[in-house]
């Protein structure tokens, strides 16, 4: 039986990881994400799990970690905020091209500098070209779902692709909700058990793992990461389908809000989606045909869908949590507006950063970005700006 | 094994685990050191190797070949003793759930680049973590595999790509670090200082020490590089053989916190005698340098001197 629990995005994640019981946690403390590895602590402490924890000295050695465990053809695990990923940079491309299915419960935080803990994307948009499969969560209940259905999908033979999970630092991390927690039996008879072919600790058979390879291979190897992630695009479905039918909760790439209509949305991810979707709610009240798509799933991209869902809107706003700096915009605009390319041309589009380190977007703040949009069909498309701010205090 | 009955011969007859038709140079030290080493694991015994980035990697695992007999693991430079800490684990856990019954012993091998600088902190957390591993580090004074850059296992007035000769430069201007010693600081079951030279007996005795002592164990091993040292590849022997004789790299261990030296010289050689095998110490030779050689016959003499103090404060 499930049960109705209070807690925090952490907790669910660490009682997920309870659940789960992975073999090897390797982690190293880093604000919003500390209190991941100190449940683990204790979880093992009360022999509620019987994980080796491997309290290591750097975020560095954590990714390490993981990956030594994980070529051992066990289950590997961390977690991990804003600078502690920026650290495990280099060795998240190893994990990834050594296809080592770590799983990573990745708390959202602000890059330094200047220094500051709260949320938004930039430190795991940073590793979004890392080999790594990418599952965002709304809240609490979303981030233990993700994580429940993270190991099916990163150790599927197929697949063989490291996962990150990965909610918003505070808001969804500290702040306590109501979630369904699991029975644990039937957590683990979803989660299943991990038996890799090939492995370092197999005394039949000596293995190899993380040779030097010049250019005469290396290209196939990053061809088969390709495929890899490719082939995850029906696994993540598949794990998705599962899982509703175990647990009744329905997940898919992305979840549309009041789209089936909707001449006026916005594209966005995690936490701040519930803010939008009251926005939604009370333009809907008003007669305003306004919608809103929330990613899910940012690696891998779900291109094709995304710009099926988005064939009867006029006018968009895709809003990025992190900057990028790139000169066309953030991330996710970057990402919807190849997507719609030669799939859906013709939506006004604007790509709009904000909440940046934290900075809140209130109900009236989503309001006014559709208020744009309606003003945003009739502009012509070489007026439109590629990227604006939202949010920030007004220049002096 | 019984150090009373040791045979090199009988050693050297011990199936090889580091097959030959690698890529690593004539007369490098590397690959001789990592022989060495593993002829005392126990042939019964599995292994997990693991290897910093470094000429050793790239020489013995270029894809799709591999020299290791046994399971092989390198993920990057300076995270090897985290990755054999991940590994070592994952084999904690398996034998906890009774998932495997062999018994297995992990070696980390890495450079003094992988291991004095950039790999440093990840070796220190692992050392004190007491993870069950040995790490060897083979020394050979630069980073050799990107061609010969200073590290800080470089010693004084060294003549590397970056801390090049020149009119107005003698080379490197610090002293080596002393890594051993800062390894042995970390109080860890085993640490010890040692070369292949002679029979071969010391370091045989030490990695069968360390490979079957129970936690953290480190070995700072000499490793002549030919490229970087410039030498003639068939001095190799003969320049390890000088290094301990002028105690410029003594052989001693640390067992348990005792200290013991190893092997006394009975005349001690002057540094000049190991200095001037290796062009990288031809500079030194110039009539207007003799002073700097006197400074380095100084150090070598001060931790000669500190290193007996140590072990004889511990007879």
């Amino acid at each position: 039986m499930s049960k109705r629990a209070n807690m925090s995005g952490n907790e669910a994640i660490s009682n997920a990881i309870r659940q789960i019981n992975p073999d090897v946690v390797g982690a190293f403390p880093i604000t919003p994400s500390t209190e991941i590895p100190q449940y683990i602590s204790k979880f093992v402490a009360d022999d509620l799990i019987d994980t080796e924890f491997v309290a290591v000295e750097s975020e560095h050695s954590a990714m390490s970690v993981c990956l030594g465990a994980s070529a051992s053809g066990v289950r590997a695990m961390t977690a991990t905020s804003s600078c502690g990923m920026a650290l495990m940079y280099e060795l998240l491309y190893v994990a990834a091209s050594d296809r080592l299915p770590i799983v990573l419960a990745a708390v959202n935080r602000a890059l330094t500098g200047p220094i500051n803990i709260n949320v938004d994307h930039s430190d795991t948009m940073g590793a979004k070209d890392s080999g790594w499969i990418q599952i965002y969560s709304e809240n609490a209940q979303e981030a233990y779902d993700n994580m429940l259905m993270a190991h099916r999908i990163a150790e599927h033979p197929e697949v063989m692709l490291p996962t990150m999970i990965c909610q918003d630092g505070f808001v969804t991390s500290h702040a306590i909700g109501n979630i369904l927690l699991e029975d644990d039996d039937k957590v683990k008879a979803f989660v299943g058990t991990y038996d890799p072919e090939k492995h370092i600790l197999n005394p039949e058979e000596s293995v190899g793992v993380g040779p030097y390879s010049i250019g005469a291979y290396y290209m196939e190897m990053k061809i088969a990461q390709f495929r890899a992630m490719e082939n995850a695009r029906k696994v993540i479905s598949d794990v998705s389908s599962d899982f509703e039918k175990v647990f009744g909760r329905k997940y898919g790439m992305f979840e549309e809000y009041e789209m089936a209509d909707a001449e006026l949305a916005i594209v966005i991810m995690s936490s701040a989606a519930g803010t939008a979707k009251d926005a939604i709610d009370n333009l809907r009240a008003r007669g305003v045909k306004a919608g809103l798509i929330k990613l899910r799933v940012f690696r891998p991209f779900p291109a094709a869908e995304l710009a099926e869902a988005l064939k009867g809107v006029k006018a968009l706003a895709i809003m990025d949590r992190s900057d990028g700096f790139t000169g066309n915009g953030g991330p996710l605009g970057s990402e919807v507006k190849g997507a719609l390319y030669g799939r859906t041309d013709g939506i006004k589009t604007i790509n709009i950063v904000f909440g940046l380190g934290g900075r809140d977007v209130t109900v009236e703040g989503y309001e006014e970005v559709y208020e744009n949009l309606e003003k945003l069909k009739s502009t012509p498309a070489e007026e439109i700006p590629y990227c604006i701010h939202l949010g920030q205090r007004e220049e002096k | 094994m019984a150090y009373n009955t040791y045979s090199l011969k009988e050693v050297a007859n011990l199936p090889e685990r580091l097959a030959p038709g690698h890529r690593m140079c004539a007369g490098c030290g590397a690959t001789v050191g990592v022989r060495a080493v593993l002829r005392a694991l126990h042939p019964e015994d599995h292994a997990v190797i693991t290897n910093a980035t470094g000429c050793l990697e790239v020489s013995t695992c270029t894809y799709p070949y591999t020299s290791w007999e046994d399971s092989y693991l390198h993920t990057a430079f300076e995270n090897a003793a985290a990755t054999t800490s991940g590994a070592v684990a994952a084999y904690k856990a398996k034998k906890k759930k009774g998932q495997l019954a062999e018994n297995y012993k992990f070696i980390t091998f890495g450079g003094d680049g992988g291991t004095y600088d950039i790999g440093f902190q990840s070796l220190s957390g692992a050392m004190e973590r007491g993870t069950d591993m040995v790490y060897v580090c083979y020394d050979n004074e630069a980073y050799m595999n990107t061609g010969v850059q200073r590290s800080s296992s470089t010693p004084l007035y060294a003549d590397t790509t970056t801390s090049a000769v020149g009119t107005e430069s003698v080379g490197k201007l610090q002293n080596k670090k002393d890594l051993t010693v800062i390894i042995a600081a970390h109080n860890i079951p085993y640490v010890a200082q040692t070369t292949f030279f002679g029979n071969f007996k010391d370091i045989h005795r030490k990695a069968e020490t360390a490979i079957y002592t129970e936690g953290a164990a480190f070995i700072n091993m000499f490793a002549p590089c030919p490229r970087g040292w410039i030498y003639d590849e068939a001095d190799l022997m003969n320049i390890c053989k000088v290094a301990v004789d002028s105690c410029v790299w003594p052989l001693f261990e640390v067992v348990g916190g005792e200290w013991v030296l190893n092997y006394e010289p009975k005349h001690k050689l002057h540094v000049e005698e190991y200095l001037r095998l290796q062009g990288r110490f031809k500079h030194l030779f110039k009539p207007e340098n003799a002073h700097l050689i006197d400074q380095i016959q100084d150090e070598i003499d001060r931790s000669w001197e500190e290193l007996k103090l140590r072990s004889a404060a511990d007879m």
